[in-house]
């Protein structure tokens, strides 16, 4: 089946795909760029027979995000750069309990209330180590409102499979810009969803894996009587400060996303081939560079585009062997240096770094970047 | 002799709280509640923050989630939502409910979701070692009132009914049978419950104010000047009910 083709808004695409997904429950709280998924899927949900709410903080929508889940609900919650901050403690409750769910990050200038309505990329860090103790988090950076629909469906997918919560990161002109987006036909898509016990309630531990280090997941008044907690707990899902029990829990966490990472870890390479000088970008920044990358080639400079899809887990693999084949990388982020320093760790001294960096609340110019292409010929 | 013992997870036992704490009274009142009702455990959620109060979710035989400190009602207000079908009682305390959680309270209790609300008040931050809490009576000593509270503390119930609460209900872990009976009519209740608890803290709140032995402690709560009993019980469209209206509604059905 063909897909049909429509004008959308980024944030409008968000939501649509995860109807698509099969996501039945959102709960969030007003903040810019993000609340047209608010919008949109307050409209949505209801018809499809889902339930939207709007919490009375960011706090508690993440938390109202995870208590649905627990219900055997796929669940979605948007925000942007102040409510991403006060989810953190929520996140993490969901990374140890093992609760899937979607989060999507609008990034805006920051620190503090910044510019509510402008683009940054500064919560690329905040997004992998914004919860306190130590995780894993899986972040998808859509660059198109195609891609966003895309990627909404692969969020809720990866979360599904994993039983973590999935980040969705992008900047507020990805999320507020309207294009002509061909939407898939649901056969065009797979959808997956967690693992279902298949044990009886009596033998059910809702913490002890398979090989594939996820557990198998039953909802909340199934029979299946069981205990939830944020304290560190054992396979019986019960608190515990047993030192090897713990251990085998915190790199069981790791390992379920580390074993993946082949379905996770995406990057779309432009022109690469026969590229003497590479530009690293994502969300609107890897589009600037894509028109850089088109004017620069007129003028004979072989030069092309590694965009990262999924940060993290960060596409080191990939990095490495390209670093081994131009002579230089130029990095370019909405924000002072953040990936850079991933990008600076996996190159390793194989080649020279530049960094193009803006944090004035404008996206960077095709032309900046262009420039910082001349200049590293 | 009630049988208790059918509701516990003998695997968490010993429980944490000191000698003398007045939650396990309470978690018997609780316990004799359902019984009372003849709710099977598979129909229950039970949904707590953090703090002592709170660790009572790990000790009954039911779906019990022991979420972050102050978001209970938040996380319950999801899982009832999801599942409406399930009976979904919240245990907080006076730190958990009334201060880092006081905002879930009264929108919990605005949105009149059938959630019933239990909230422990010993006046004290337990857990943490016994820091003053927006219940601790004005000149108390705690750990971060040396020199007595000099913080007006405030009444639950009142916030409550001023939030909309269509269910407001105060007893005490001295008089069990009437909790018991007030838990049950909250359970009952169709819409958001708050009971809120007088109870004790005697190791750590008792012993710094020397308020008497925990018996004595029990015995005060008896004399408490504060009114008793079912406090305001009026009905409301229950939240989860409305939503439902809202999608056969948005269907085309309503």
């Amino acid at each position: 089946m063909q897909g049909t083709v429509r004008l959308m808004q980024g944030n409008q695409a968000c939501a649509h795909a995860a109807i698509a997904a099969g996501c039945t429950f959102f709960a969030g709280y007003p903040i810019t760029p993000s609340s047209e998924i608010a919008e949109e899927l307050a409209r949505l949900l209801p018809r499809m027979g889902g339930k939207f709410i709007q919490m009375e903080d960011e706090i508690a929508a993440m938390a109202a995000c995870i208590g649905a889940s627990i219900g055997g609900h796929k669940v979605l919650t948007a925000t942007s750069g102040p409510g991403f901050s006060l989810k953190q403690e929520n996140l993490g409750f969901a990374v140890y309990t093992e609760i899937p769910c979607v989060v999507v990050n609008v990034m805006r200038g920051g620190p503090s209330t910044g510019l509510p309505t402008s683009p940054a990329q500064g919560d690329v860090m905040q997004a992998r180590w914004g919860t306190h103790g130590d995780h894993p988090m899986v972040v998808l950076a859509p660059a198109s409102v195609r891609e966003i629909y895309d990627l909404t469906i692969q969020a809720f997918n990866l979360s599904e499979l994993c039983r973590t919560p999935v980040i969705l990161l992008y900047d507020e002109v990805i999320g507020h810009m309207r294009e002509k987006t061909e939407v898939p036909d649901p056969s065009q898509f797979k959808i997956i969803d967690r693992k279902q016990s298949t044990s009886s309630p009596d033998a059910y531990l809702p913490y002890k894996s398979d090989e594939d280090d996820v557990p198998a997941f039953v909802r909340f008044g199934e029979g299946y009587r069981y205990h939830i907690t944020g304290l560190a707990h054992d396979e019986r899902g019960f608190p515990t400060q047993n030192p090897r029990v713990v251990e085998a829990k915190q790199r069981r966490l790791h390992r379920k996303v580390e074993q993946r990472r082949e379905e996770i870890v995406a990057h779309e390479a432009f022109l690469l081939d026969d590229a003497e000088i590479a530009i690293f970008a994502y969300g609107v920044t890897a589009r600037s560079a894509r028109a850089a990358i088109r004017t620069a080639r007129k003028e004979g400079i072989r030069v092309g585009l590694f965009r990262p899809i999924s940060l993290w887990p960060f596409p080191d693999l990939e990095l490495e062997k390209l670093a081994g084949q131009v002579k230089a990388i130029v990095v370019a982020e909405m924000n002072l240096g953040q990936l850079i320093y991933e990008v600076d760790r996996v190159v390793h001294g194989q080649t020279r770094i530049v960094a193009y960096q803006k944090a004035s609340g404008e996206p960077v110019h095709p032309e900046e970047i262009l420039t910082a292409v001349r200049e590293h010929r | 002799m009630f049988d208790y013992e059918q509701y516990f997870r003998r695997e968490m036992m010993p429980h944490i709280w000191c000698k003398g704490c007045g939650n396990g009274v309470i978690l018997k009142a609780l316990l004799r509640a359902i019984h009372r009702l003849d709710l099977s455990k598979d129909q229950i959620a039970m949904v707590s923050g953090i703090g002592c109060s709170s660790r009572l979710t790990g000790y009954v035989d039911c779906n019990t989630l022991h979420t972050t400190h102050g978001r209970a009602l938040a996380f319950a207000t999801g899982l009832k939502l999801a599942r409406p079908e399930v009976t979904v009682i919240v245990i907080t305390g006076d730190g958990d409910g009334l201060a880092i959680g006081g905002n879930h309270l009264i929108h919990a209790a605005r949105r009149n979701i059938d959630l019933t609300c239990l909230l422990f008040n010993n006046q004290i931050y337990g857990m943490t070692g016994g820091q003053v809490s927006p219940t601790t009576p004005e000149e108390l000593f705690s750990t971060t009132s040396p020199y007595g509270n000099i913080e007006a503390h405030f009444d639950p119930c009142r916030l409550v009914e001023g939030a909309g609460g269509t269910f407001v209900a105060r007893g005490t872990a001295f008089r069990t049978i009437p909790l018991e009976k007030l838990i049950a009519e909250g359970i009952q209740h169709k819409g958001f419950s708050f009971i809120e608890i007088l109870s004790t803290c005697p190791e750590i709140h008792g012993r710094r104010n020397k308020l008497g032995t925990p018996a004595e402690m029990l015995q005060a709560l008896a004399k408490t000047t504060l009114p008793t009993g079912v406090l305001r019980k009026t009905s409301a469209p229950e939240y989860t009910e409305v939503c439902e209206g809202i999608i056969a509604r948005a269907q085309g059905r309503g």
